[in-house]
């Protein structure tokens, strides 16, 4: 007697997997971490790793203390962990990394059902719950290659001018601002992560060319973005264009606002996505007091996703009007 | 030749694995001591027995007469003697009665079976001709095909497809036929046209059979009105309304069927089919099946008579090499997982696969992540994650909405998904409770209609 498989079709399967999923953000990730060890030195390193670390084992934790099949195998921890540490500036005391590590996998994460079911991206609300508790821990950055002499991001400096109206012209700009090839390379005080322009579109590249996310969330994020603040900035084709290689915008763009679980699936969902936090960023860069608004901007638009799931479903093939 | 550039929406590119088949040239499975016709071998109404135990059988011999429009009748496969009828396992996963012949292997044609031609045939003396031979679409859906060609009088049908795509991965019946008998696949669409009165043909063929093009091309060459379409290779380019969207550029209406939009589709195996049975006047008891899969010892096309056994079949092909982990009617895709190779081959078997532990490795389901992929790959545009998602829960409602009824089943959702949830499985189950529901209310309302 032979005992063959029953199951319903189809019989054959894609052989990717959440974790080669996970893997490939991983990868993508590394150019990144790379430029910032280089850049700040090897403490760097400690908070990325202090960062996965203690996401995976909170993970663990949470997993068994709810009686949950543990899932620390799909490698979503490790994205997790990794995001976050790229989100924090590279002298953050080893506690609020960890600190950081627990919000995101048990607050925002597993409380709602793990992977899949968080509704915010998990590092991004650990990022905006650690600014509102230590902002002075937060937004203490380190001009690369000086020994921790505490400066102020060229996004701050770039708004302070917009906010004070001398400079939109650039001469003023161009004097305290680095120039474009430092800020592409990532020579600029910024979080962990943020600063290598280069390293992060490589790493979007191989993202986009793997199928992990499309063009549909960062780049009309980045449009967007770009002619608002031309609009509201009231800046130029150039300074807009700069602004754009500022901040945690491309990291943002690419990395946490296509995050699969607080995106819209839809194509035209995913459009909206990505102009929403483009209006957003801007309009927090310009008008808000804090010199960033990718964190905000992302968040905001995460908790928007059903409902925008819910107003953009595709015209069905063969679809008659419901009056019909 | 037309070259369509344009595709439709969604799709997926599994492996073809057609390469275990591709070359091999049809032959004839050896018939068996014992065939299993089934009574119901159609989608529609099932068969009345026309023959008991012990009666003399020949080969070609009407043994069920449908008991509805919407069926089809059903011959023997061999000459012989009735050994009994019993209700049987079938490849579709039900268990249905079936009349058991024994086989004396002389293969006595019913005298009744006379050569014909399509000139000395009218329109009703064809259809009558497709009716009797008990001809169903040959690619799997076995809807009787006299049914197909006979549009009600409100619709106007301007064009004929046939569909050579067999984008399922394995199977080669179809691709084999194109290149063995592409006059006789020709033959069947012209009474296809001559039928339905229409001047104007397509013949819809993946990119990637460039020979069965050729060979297609060159058989309609002196016939007007017949075009042959290089398609992109996608999975599911054989889908009818997918079909239809490519060649055409019309959109089935959501719960119509093609004629809705002028058109009606038929596989090259179908039009094959038509084309014996008009020129030899013999009904459907044959068919072209691929037995394919990593565990056969020798991949190959067959030419089956009806109700030979799954295990009979995979014996002409030397058996297996290493005992297979799933068995398969059909398609990869679309096919039905078999319990037993103590099934007969019917109508709307296209292949047998036998699947090795690694071909047919499944993983267990993890949590959705909201990737997008299914929604990507869907044909029809739905969003499988969110039908699926309400269909677990059993909101139905809810399914329906999203237009459950609307899925063709093709399983692109379910092969893309990393988390390899259920995706087609769930939103089945919806279908059926949806269409369950609806049969409740129309009954209902019925009987309300009777009290008044």
């Amino acid at each position: 007697m032979n005992l063959f498989t029953v199951s319903s079709s189809p019989h054959i399967k894609t052989r990717d997997t959440t974790s080669k999923i996970m893997l490939d953000v991983i990868i993508a990730l590394i150019p990144a971490g790379l430029v910032s060890i280089w850049l700040h030195g090897v403490g760097v390193l400690w908070i990325v790793l202090l960062a996965v670390v203690s996401a995976v084992l909170t993970e663990y934790v949470v997993q068994k203390f709810m009686k949950k099949p543990v899932t620390i195998s799909d490698l979503s921890a490790v994205v997790t962990g990794l995001l976050l540490a790229y989100n924090l500036p590279p002298g953050t005391p080893w506690w609020m990394v960890m600190v950081g590590s627990v919000i995101a996998i048990a607050l925002v994460k597993q409380v709602f059902g793990g992977i899949g079911h968080n509704f915010m991206n998990p590092a991004l609300a650990a990022r905006a719950i650690l600014l509102a508790s230590w902002p002075a821990h937060m937004t203490r950055w380190i001009q690369p290659g000086t020994d921790a002499v505490t400066s102020a991001t060229p996004l701050a400096l770039a708004n302070l001018a917009d906010a004070t109206g001398s400079a939109t012209s650039g001469a003023t700009v161009v004097m305290d601002l680095p120039s474009f090839q430092d800020v592409f390379m990532g020579n600029i005080p910024g979080t962990i992560g943020e600063v290598s322009s280069a390293a992060l579109l490589l790493g979007a590249a191989y993202l986009l060319l793997r199928g992990v996310i499309n063009w549909r969330i960062p780049i009309t994020y980045m449009a967007a973005t770009y002619v608002c603040t031309m609009i509201f900035g009231g800046v130029g084709f150039y300074d807009a264009f700069y602004q754009l290689f500022l901040g945690g915008l491309i990291l943002g763009a690419f990395f946490m606002a296509t995050d699969y679980s607080s995106s819209p699936v839809t194509p035209l969902g995913q459009v909206i996505m990505g102009f929403g936090c483009g209006i957003l960023t801007a309009v927090i860069r310009i008008y808000g007091g804090y010199p960033e608004g990718v964190t905000y901007s992302i968040l905001l638009m995460n908790v928007a996703t059903p409902l925008i799931d819910k107003y953009t479903q595709p015209k069905i093939y063969g679809e008659v009007r419901k009056d019909d | 030749m037309l070259n369509k550039r344009s595709s439709f929406t969604g799709g997926i590119h599994p492996p073809y694995s057609k390469g275990l088949t591709k070359a091999k040239q049809i032959e004839l499975c050896k018939v068996p001591e014992l065939v299993t016709i089934p009574l119901q071998q159609n989608i529609g109404a099932p068969c009345q027995s026309l023959v008991k135990k012990g009666d003399k059988i020949l080969l070609g011999q009407k043994i069920g007469q449908p008991r509805g429009y919407v069926s089809a009748p059903v011959h023997s496969s061999v000459s012989g003697a009735v050994k009994s009828i019993e209700t049987a396992d079938l490849p579709t996963g039900v268990r249905f009665p079936c009349v058991i012949i024994e086989n004396d292997g002389s293969d006595t044609l019913d005298p009744s079976i006379k050569p014909g031609k399509l000139e000395d045939f009218s329109r009703e003396e064809l259809i009558n001709i497709i009716m009797e031979s008990g001809i169903v679409g040959m690619g799997g859906a076995a809807f009787p095909t006299h049914v197909k060609l006979s549009p009600p009088s409100d619709k106007t049908i301007d064009t004929v497809i046939l569909n050579g795509s067999e984008c399922e991965p394995y199977l080669t019946s179809d691709y084999r036929l194109m290149i063995e008998k592409p006059d006789d696949i020709i033959y069947g669409l012209k009474v296809i046209m001559k039928i339905l009165d229409v001047s104007k043909a397509f013949i819809g063929i993946e990119d990637d059979k460039p020979d069965a093009i050729y060979a297609i091309e060159a058989a309609s060459k002196d016939e007007s009105g017949i075009n042959v379409v290089k398609l992109h290779t996608k999975y599911p380019q054989g889908a009818e309304k997918q079909m239809i969207q490519v060649i055409l550029g019309r959109q089935v209406p959501s719960g119509g069927l093609p004629m809705d939009v002028g058109t009606v589709v038929n596989n090259v195996g179908t039009a094959a089919a038509i084309a014996e049975a008009v020129k030899t006047g013999k009904p459907l008891y044959q068919r072209i099946v691929t037995v394919s899969g990593g565990a056969v010892r020798e991949p190959k096309n067959l030419m089956v008579r009806i109700g030979t056994s799954f295990k009979d079949v995979i014996d002409c092909c030397g058996g297996w090499i290493e005992e297979p982990v799933k068995v398969i009617a059909g398609g990869p895709m679309m096919g039905c997982a078999q319990h037993t190779l103590i099934v007969p081959v019917m109508k709307g078997t296209s292949g047998i696969l036998l699947f090795t532990e690694k071909e047919a490795y499944e993983r267990e389901p993890s949590n959705c992540i909201r990737c997008a992929r299914c929604v990507e790959v869907c044909p029809i545009r739905l969003a499988p994650l969110y039908i699926s998602a309400h269909s677990l829960k059993g909101n139905m409602e809810e399914a329906e909405k999203l237009d459950a009824m609307d899925c063709i089943e093709c399983g692109s959702c379910s092969y893309i998904c990393p988390a390899s949830r259920p995706l087609l499985p769930s939103i089945m189950v919806a279908k059926k409770a949806i269409i369950a529901d609806r049969k409740r209310q129309a009954e209902a309302d019925q009987h309300r209609q009777n009290k008044r």
